[in-house]
């Protein structure tokens, strides 16, 4: 009963989803208030039907039906009850599922809190987001219907994929998906912008917290995607430029470019034409990452529950998406006019300069991606794009931008002073200077670039502070003064001090480990001592446990340093009976911002066990960094002149601007 | 300054970026692109020592060697030819007799691939796409790699069924997914 409601529920969401992309898009055309509001009351219900669909699929999971294909493929009677409930999205369709429920989430959003946009504009972004919505509908109907059911049910169910049994899978698909879906909003407000052929101030002040909403989710996903691959898949590596992983970082870049040209389109009315552009390209960056992931056509380290028959689906709503979407830009784009001049030094000019490295940046993590696919369909030969051709072509283009991320902030708008802001960095510049000293003398003989790229993360999060300094006035006024002014900044900036912060912080997570990490790969019999990086690592023992529906074999290692025993460190290996696979669960020990890692490998005859254990110097930086890009991203979002249904003055420009 | 001196600004700085982007991307291909190719094609094009590509193909029953420290041999065949492999390091959880497998490294003189990585996905039906589409190819390929049983047609339930089916001889391969993209494997190492 349950999955025929749930599946039920799903066809009547497509039937609204139908009603929603045609009825208020009429209404528009003929000024028809009745019609265009139709799309509030469907996106709503949309979001009731989808919800209930979802429900009723979580249901069947946690109460292990059998019955349904769905179910026995990815779930057993004895699985903890948090993998029974997030097993729902760890297969192919819970997964689809997931994606039009948040798809869904975002439409009922922008009908509930939408009422102060301008009508026909709601209408036709509703509209919008009814198209994909209907689009994946059918997709999940026709191809990947996860209530189908089995005619004769089994007892006892497959099981869940052993690595995906992990509170990663309850956190990572859900961010991820709420930052690729998340700029289906700005996506339908740019295609909006295209139909009605106008774009005013509501426009932008609508726009960007949407899109930098998508985008905090997009970077805390992608960072715990990262962190997952680290500690479960045993390899010690959290970025491995495969396809999947690129599929998510290209919307990210795209995003970013977009959050910034979103900034200069809102304060200055400028660089409008581009920022469409950009909101067209996010979303179909996040569709083709939906693409990549869900049709199997690469071959990926992460690709679970693939299935290439409905690539082919995938890729036909890829092509009317993209193809329709850029087409009408061409075709509209030149109605929209151009607005805000600018020196090229200028606030305006260092988000442009921003622009252009991250969408080229973009490009080529792109070029690197899908290169190997077409030439297999051009030519046939096979070939693997690596890490190799991302470290010769991502990071030389990340340089230069990293350098002018501190300049940006400190220029003004319109018309900058390069000098000055030069000057205003100087004490940035000395701080990245001393730190490039310090850290050639210390590893002296060393890498010579790992000092360098240090100094420049250095650079930027002092860049950041220093912008702080400059604003407040700290070190000029009483410190009394500086605090108060800090407290009076508004949030956007202490988010763009955060933000930018951030990626320094990333950096030097991402140098040190690269350059640094450390590792002993060798047989242990217990009592047998490996020794990493000053630490002391004794193998006490072995034994076997039992778990819910695995067996697990557990070393138990001793840590020390200098001789004061630290910790205990349990790396296990576990054996999952039902799919006969077995899962390297590593062990870590954090050392402030640095990390021990074991990971053990195959048994052999003799009783001793591989093992493999790094140190990893400031490794948690990597993913502290894209935290707090986040959080600067939340604080930015929480600023009452960008929160959404503040009182804006813009209903009275937008009478003005309405001719454009 | 005036809109168009503007805009001038803009294209040639973005050109000029573009155009650093494309030089790179044409350096990095030309050194870090790696080919794919299975022992056939190692056995039909000669492959020069010390050049880096991938290997593809099902690891040969009873050739795993374990040696000291970690050391292991093993056999990567494909039906028509073999060829063996050596790595130092501890083989990925899916690494089975049997089983598909890619590997990542350059021959040395003696003709034996050293492989420095050890590829694998964390699937039980684990096949890489690449040796799939080599093994369908030559006729190699087994049905149940990929494809799911269809439980409606019989009695469902026996998860083992599947399983099972694995330890079969290999089958002339029937699936409906032959793709055309397996006939073209063979031009995969033409440089």
């Amino acid at each position: 009963m349950i999955a025929e409601a749930g599946h039920y529920a799903l066809v009547l969401a497509l039937a609204l989803a139908l009603i929603q992309s045609t009825l208020p898009i009429l209404g528009a055309r003929w000024r028809d208030a009745a019609l265009m509001n139709v799309a509030r009351s469907t996106a709503l219900a949309q979001l009731l039907f989808v919800a209930a669909s979802f429900a009723a699929l979580v249901t069947l999971h946690v109460t292990s039906d059998f019955s349904i294909v769905n179910v026995f493929e990815n779930s057993h009677s004895l699985k903890p009850l948090i993998y029974k409930i997030t097993g729902v999205w760890g297969n192919h369709e819970g997964s689809m599922l997931l994606w039009v429920s948040i798809l869904a989430l975002f439409g009922g959003l922008v009908a509930a809190f939408g009422n102060n946009l301008p009508l026909s504009l709601r209408a036709h972004v509703l509209a919008v987001q009814a198209w994909i919505a209907s689009a994946f509908y059918l997709f999940i109907l026709i191809t990947s219907n996860p209530f189908l059911r089995i005619a004769n049910p089994p007892i006892e169910g497959r099981d869940l994929n052993p690595v995906l049994q992990d509170i990663g899978l309850a956190v990572h698909p859900p961010m991820l998906y709420l930052g690729y879906v998340g700029f289906s909003i700005s996506f339908s407000f740019a295609v909006a912008a295209l139909l009605e052929g106008r774009i005013d101030a509501a426009w932008a002040r609508w726009v960007r917290p949407w899109t930098l909403v998508a985008w905090i989710f997009l970077t805390l996903g992608i960072a715990m995607g990262s962190y997952w691959a680290y500690y479960e898949l045993g390899w010690g590596g959290w970025w491995f430029w495969d396809p999947v992983e690129n599929a998510s970082l290209m919307p990210w870049l795209a995003g970013t470019a977009l959050l910034h040209s979103a900034v200069v389109m809102e304060k200055r009315n400028a660089l409008k034409v581009w920022t469409i552009l950009l909101s067209i390209l996010t979303f179909s960056l996040s569709l083709l990452g939906t693409f990549l992931v869900r049709s199997g056509v690469l071959t990926s380290v992460h690709a679970f529950a693939t299935d290439p028959t409905r690539g082919v689906f995938i890729l036909l709503i890829l092509c009317i998406f993209i193809g329709g979407s850029l087409t009408l830009y061409a075709w509209r784009a030149s109605v929209l006019k151009q607005g805000g001049l600018f020196a090229p030094i200028s606030r305006e000019g260092a988000l442009v300069l921003n622009n252009l490295f991250l969408t080229t940046a973009c490009a080529t993590v792109f070029i690197g991606t899908l290169y190997p696919l077409a030439l297999e369909v051009l030519t046939g030969e096979k070939i693997s794009v690596g890490a190799p051709f991302f470290n010769l072509t991502f990071a030389p283009l990340f340089l230069p931008l990293m350098i002018a991320v501190p300049f940006g902030p400190l220029l003004a708008w319109k018309r900058g002073d390069l000098l000055g802001a030069a000057q205003r960095l100087t004490a940035a510049g000395v701080a990245a200077l001393i730190a490039i000293a310090v850290l050639w003398a210390w590893t002296r003989g060393g890498s010579a670039f790992a000092p360098l790229a240090i100094g420049l993360a250095v650079f930027v999060i002092a860049g950041a502070l220093s912008d702080l300094a400059e604003r407040t006035g700290l070190f000029r006024v009483p410190f009394g003064t500086a605090l108060r002014r800090a407290r009076g900044l508004p949030r956007s900036t202490w988010g763009t001090v955060f933000a930018h912060a951030g990626v320094g912080v990333a950096l030097i997570g991402i140098v040190c480990e690269t350059t640094w990490n450390s590792e002993y790969i060798g047989m242990m019999k217990p009592d047998d001592v490996a020794r990493i990086a000053g630490y002391e690592l004794k193998l006490d023992g072995v034994t076997q446990r039992q778990g819910p529906n695995f067996r697990e074999m557990v070393a138990q290692f001793t840590v020390s340093l200098d001789g004061q025993r630290l910790s205990a460190m349990t790396p296990s290996k576990r054996n999952f009976t039902t799919r006969a696979m077995s899962t390297t669960e590593a062990a870590l020990l954090t050392r402030g911002a640095s990390q021990l890692y074991i990971s053990l490998g195959d048994t052999a005859a003799d009783g001793a066990i591989a093992v493999r254990i790094y140190h990893k110097p400031l490794v948690l930086l990597i993913w502290f960094g894209p935290v707090l890009m986040a959080f600067g991203g939340m604080l930015s979002l929480s600023d009452r002149r960008l929160r959404v249904g503040a009182p804006k003055p813009a209903k009275l420009a937008r009478g003005l601007q309405a001719a454009e | 300054m005036t809109r168009k001196q503007r805009r001038l600004t803009i294209i040639g700085g973005s050109l000029a970026v573009l155009a650093v982007a494309a030089a790179l991307v044409l350096n990095a291909m030309r050194d870090s692109i790696v080919f794919f190719s299975t022992p056939a094609m190692v056995a039909e094009k000669h492959i020069e020592a010390g050049k880096r590509f991938r290997l593809g193909g099902l690891v040969q029953p009873g050739s795993l060697v374990r040696g000291d420290n970690l050391a292991v041999t093993f056999s990567v065949a494909d039906g028509s030819a073999t060829l063996p492999v050596s790595y130092k390091g501890i083989l990925p959880d899916l690494f089975r007799e049997g089983q598909g497998v890619v590997a990542e490294g350059a021959l040395d003189s003696s003709g034996v691939f050293k492989a420095d990585t050890v590829l694998a996905k964390h699937d039980e039906t684990y096949m890489p796409k690449e040796v799939a589409d080599a093994l369908k190819k030559q006729g190699h390929w087994k049905d149940d790699y990929g494809a799911k049983p269809d439980y409606n047609a019989k009695a469902a339930g026996s998860q083992g069924a599947s399983r099972a089916a694995q330890g079969a001889p290999l089958a002339e391969q029937s699936a409906p997914s032959v793709k055309q993209g397996a006939s073209q494997v063979k031009q995969g190492v033409s440089q």
